[in-house]
């Protein structure tokens, strides 16, 4: 590469930009997409209420119950592994906390830097982990398209990418940098036309769970 | 004017020390990371040097490259390196002016023709843009440099403005300012960005490309990999509390006594190859990083647009927070159009559908 | 007459799709997670069978047809077609093999309600004319007899005069004003005639004013079995009729299942209305009279008994407690399966399973999740709620030569009952 600073440059610069964007408004129209088309009346005697148990199943949801973690163990816990850490090193490593105090103009404490990379390790690890699992779990394999592979590669290069930039093992540092970059405004042009959406419609999904059968006087 | 004497004979005409000389040499080697027995193939070749002709020619520039320059420690060898260099025309330098030194120039270049060593400082006006921008005795610095280039053996483009374009070419770069490696295609350019750079680089350019008649080792920014090889951020100091994850937050506060990294405050010394955190300025005597002052990644291209001096490295350029508000009231106002139509179709759908009775469904069995 | 067509079928699909399907198909990530709660494929061990794929028909439409990136795949021919070969290959993933027990819809980690839109599909499966024949021909019964089995009236009327004369007590029919109209189904008239008696000795202890309904006795709903909220509507309306008729305060759905959740909930919406009347389960009216001190009983079982919850009274409606507060009070001996409640594993043989005679092999394979948690426990006895779940245990535990007879907890009750002086003859 003969411009790695322009190429950085241009990818934390116009190529963000245009990836914000994208991802914006192609999640503000599914998101309205999915409000819009409301549900009908229900003229059901309720026989409990809906807003309570429909915030409860957002949280209670992100639990297993001892049957289901018996039987899908390493989904459950392999899942919360990847999850949390790829949560810690996009929020709490002191580079990316800037990044959103550029973007949204707030900040909050950060983790020590070591302890971000230790974290990143075992979450590029989980990842590499759940792609074979998916690829040999007969279920999975059954139900998985094209897009979730897409999905896995979207999500893992950035994790690949942060972790080669942060040990430097790519010189010069402005093109692993810019990958990374690139690597993030890839994921978010990707994220509203596929399964990315579920970061924000999960908690949707089991608002209304929770209305439903709270609404028919079962717990949350 | 070219000079006879060799190099040799003119430093001990000076009254520098043949041991004083080989002092010089030693440090030169361990400068450019040549191992000790360097040293005297260093000083063999100095000796043997002839005068080369450098110009000098100064175009969108602040004057702060001399300034280092001259401001580079050990007086002594370097000055008489310089007085042994034929420096035949430099705007600052010079006793001449007018006339007389656009004379001198022009002399220089004729009776060294192939021969001379190019110097450029500053950005120059691109060849489409108004020549008025920057004239030097009502030449454009364009014109200027297409001839100076035509004699030239190799040109060093010394300051981030020769180099990538620098302040001058920073947005809205109203001068249409480019670099020297946007002109010349067709000679070797060694670029030493910095804005200022360090003064040893540059004397430690020219004395490298002396020795060895060669352009030295460069990297994609045709900068001598020997001083631009390392990041600032490999090279600093204060690199352990950056691995620590010990942030200073603001000037002056408690982190920043403690001369905790200045990651925070928009150092960038991460994505910037110089010397500065081994070299250091003034003797040695200190740089930015170590006064407390976040590096600026002046020696890389673009660092005047690239977010900003106390902006962190990571943080976006632009203003991505408009961005999101723009499209995701866009998004929600197409996303309100297309759910409208969508529901609409449902509607109607519902509205047509034919009840299905037992009789149809019989009709299947 | 009109015929059913694969557009009919798309345009109920579209009838479906409101916020929670659209919310459930954009949150969906494939873990596979709905898998292991579904008897169907965790005893078969056909991925095939996992829930989220039953539902690809639906999906397929709500993508292509209200969202925007759909519908630009789906112009640009990149998104596949629902067909008449699709769905006709659908029909065994959506009926043969799911019972819309739920379980799915509470441990979907994303929220997803997985069996509130099979219930949606099966619209269009109808609609298109890919529902099995056993349902097609349990609706067709149901619609013109009254009764999915074709029962009628005058065979219950047999059974009025038996329990009346074995109990010495009325069974009232068509009395206005009554407290309570008393529902029954087909499949319990037939199979546990014990029922009946049981709640008439239950409501005479406990001093309850109710009635049946020569007009309307079948609680079931065929059409909700088969997904056809026209049939269903149908069916409903005749209760509705019945209870109006009759000017009744409550209705009681009885130990069935779907029947509940039928007239509970989906009985309103399906008519546009709602009722001038409550509706409950047998099993809540008796532990409410258990609440409220109506009911005196004596003696205990004393054989170890475990319980069956029915999906539709537990998972679906929120009816947990109430059935073991009654067990509580006629038996000394109770213990709970392993996984029960909200949690419990269904029978197999629900939402329609059972009326589709092509799908007994995939009946009988779901019960070996059931055998297997009473194989856990090792009671002597099962005591459930349900018609069919009574059936399906019955017939799974024989199958696999178990004997572990199974009861009605109705008929427990009446059992225990303290009697209130000498019977009248």
């Amino acid at each position: 590469m003969s411009d790695p600073m322009g190429f950085l440059l241009w990818v934390k610069g116009p190529g963000l930009n245009w990836a914000l964007a994208i991802f914006a408004l192609g999640m503000l129209v599914r998101i309205v997409e999915i409000f819009m088309l409301g549900r009908k009346t229900n003229y059901a005697e309720p026989k409990g209420g809906e807003w309570g148990p429909g915030f409860k199943t957002i949280l209670t949801r992100s639990v297993a119950d001892p049957g289901t973690f018996a039987r899908a163990p390493f989904n459950v816990v392999v899942g919360w592994i990847w999850h949390i850490g790829f949560l810690i090193t996009l929020l709490l490593f002191i580079p990316h906390i800037e990044l959103f105090r550029g973007v949204l103009g707030i900040a909050w404490p950060g983790l020590p830097n070591p302890v971000v990379d230790a974290v990143t390790a075992i979450t590029i690890l989980a990842l590499v982990a759940t792609l074979v699992h998916r690829l040999q779990h007969p279920v999975k394999k059954r139900i998985s398209t094209p897009e979730d592979y897409l999905v896995w590669t979207v999500t893992f290069l950035p994790l690949l990418t942060g972790y080669l930039a942060y040990h430097r093992l790519v010189n010069p540092y402005p093109l692993i940098l810019g990958l990374h970059i690139l690597s993030v405004n890839l994921f978010l042009v990707v994220f509203p036309f596929t399964k990315l959406t579920h970061v924000f419609t999960a908690f949707i999904a089991r608002w209304y769970n929770g209305a439903i059968f709270g609404r028919k006087g079962v717990e949350s | 004017m070219a000079a006879s004497k060799t190099l040799g004979e003119s430093l001990r005409e000076h009254g520098v020390s043949r041991r004083g000389f080989l002092k010089f040499c030693a440090a030169t080697a361990s400068m450019m990371a040549l191992p000790p027995s360097m040293g005297p193939v260093i000083a063999a070749a100095l000796e043997k040097a002839r005068r080369p002709s450098v110009i000098w020619l100064s175009f969108q520039e602040c004057t702060g490259c001399t300034e280092s320059l001259t401001r580079s420690h050990s007086p002594t060898v370097e000055d008489l390196i310089f007085d042994v260099i034929s420096l035949d025309y430099h705007h600052t330098l010079q006793v001449a002016a007018g006339a007389q030194a656009e004379a001198a120039r022009e002399q220089a270049m004729k009776e060294n023709h192939g021969e001379y060593l190019l110097v450029v400082d500053g950005s120059l006006p691109g060849p489409n843009m108004n020549p008025g921008y920057s004239t030097i005795a009502g030449i454009s610095n364009y014109e200027m440099l297409k001839e100076a280039v035509a004699g030239a053996k190799a040109i060093v483009a010394v300051g981030t403005c020769a180099a990538f374009g620098g302040l001058p070419a920073a947005a809205p770069n109203p001068t249409g300012a480019v670099s020297v490696l946007d002109i010349v295609k067709d000679k070797p350019v060694i670029n030493v960005p910095g804005c200022p750079p360090v003064p040893m680089v540059i004397t430690g350019v020219l004395a490298q490309y002396l020795v060895f008649g060669k352009l030295p080792e460069l990297d994609e920014y045709h900068r001598p990999k020997a001083f631009f090889g390392q990041s600032i951020h490999d090279r600093c100091y204060r690199r352990p509390f950056y691995d620590k994850g010990l942030f200073a937050e603001s000037f002056d506060d408690e982190g920043a006594r403690k001369g905790w990294c200045l990651y925070r405050l928009g150092c960038k010394g991460p994505s910037t190859y110089n010397a500065c955190a081994t070299m250091r300025w003034n003797s040695g005597t200190s740089w930015p990083v170590e006064s407390g002052h976040p590096c600026l990644g002046c020696s890389e291209p673009k660092f005047w647009d690239a977010g900003g001096f106390y902006v962190p490295l990571s943080a976006p350029l632009g203003s991505p927070g408009s961005t999101l508000l723009a499209a995701g009231v866009t998004g929600a106002v197409v996303g309100g159009v297309a759910a409208a139509l969508a529901k609409k179709r449902a509607t109607t759908a519902a509205a047509e559908r034919e009840p299905v009775t037992v009789e149809e469904l019989e009709q299947k069995l | 007459m009109s015929e059913l067509t694969l557009e009919r079928g798309l345009n109920a699909l579209r009838a479906e799709i409101d916020a929670p399907v659209a919310a459930f198909f954009s949150s969906c990530v494939h873990c596979g997670i709905c898998a292991t709660a579904c008897p169907f494929c965790t005893e078969t061990g056909d991925p095939k069978y996992t829930p989220i794929l039953k539902l690809e028909p639906l999906r397929l439409v709500w993508e292509s047809e209200f969202t925007l990136w759909g519908r630009i795949k789906s112009s640009l021919g990149l998104s596949r077609k629902v067909t008449d070969e699709m769905l006709a290959e659908w029909e065994e993933l959506l009926y043969d093999s799911c019972s819309m027990c739920g379980r799915c819809s509470i441990v979907c980690p994303v929220g997803n309600d997985l069996q509130y839109m099979i219930r949606k599909t099966r619209e269009g499966m109808v609609a298109s004319g890919h529902a099995p024949e056993g349902l097609i021909g349990a609706a067709g019964r149901a619609i013109r007899t009254g009764s999915p089995m074709g029962l009628q009236w005058k065979t219950l009327d047999v059974q009025i005069k038996h329990v009346e004369g074995s109990t010495g007590l009325e069974v009232p029919v068509d009395k206005a004003g009554a407290d309570y109209l008393v529902l029954l189904s087909s499949m319990e008239i037939i199979n546990f005639p014990e029922y009946l008696e049981a709640i008439t000795k239950i409501f005479d202890h406990a001093g309850v004013k109710w009635t049946l309904s020569t007009d309307c006795f079948e609680a079931t709903n065929a059409g909700i079995q088969i997904g056809s909220k026209d049939i269903a509507a149908e069916l409903v309306e005749r209760v509705v009729s019945a209870a109006t008729k009759l000017n009744v305060k409550n209705v009681i759905s009885p130990e069935c299942g779907h029947a509940y959740t039928a007239i509970r909930w989906e009985g309103p919406n399906l008519i546009g209305r709602s009722y001038p009347f409550r509706v409950f389960h047998i099993i809540e009216v008796l532990d409410d009279l258990r609440a409220s001190g109506r009911l005196q009983t004596e003696g205990k079982e004393t054989d170890r008994l475990s319980m069956h919850d029915p999906c539709n009274l537990a998972r679906k409606s929120g009816v947990i407690q109430q059935q073991r507060n009654l067990m509580d009070l006629v038996a000394e001996n109770f213990v709970d399966l392993k996984e029960h409640g909200k949690y419990q594993w269904c029978c197999g043989a629900g939402g329609g399973v059972s009326s589709n005679e092509r799908a007994e092999p995939l009946k009988m394979a779901a019960f070996k999740r059931k055998k297997a948690q009473i194989e856990e426990v090792e009671p002597e006895r099962m005591v459930t709620m349900c018609a069919t779940c009574r059936t399906q245990l019955e017939e799974g535990l024989e199958e696999f030569n178990m004997d572990i007879p199974v009861v009605g907890l109705t008929e427990m009750i009446a059992d225990h009952l303290v009697e209130k002086g000498p019977p009248r003859g």
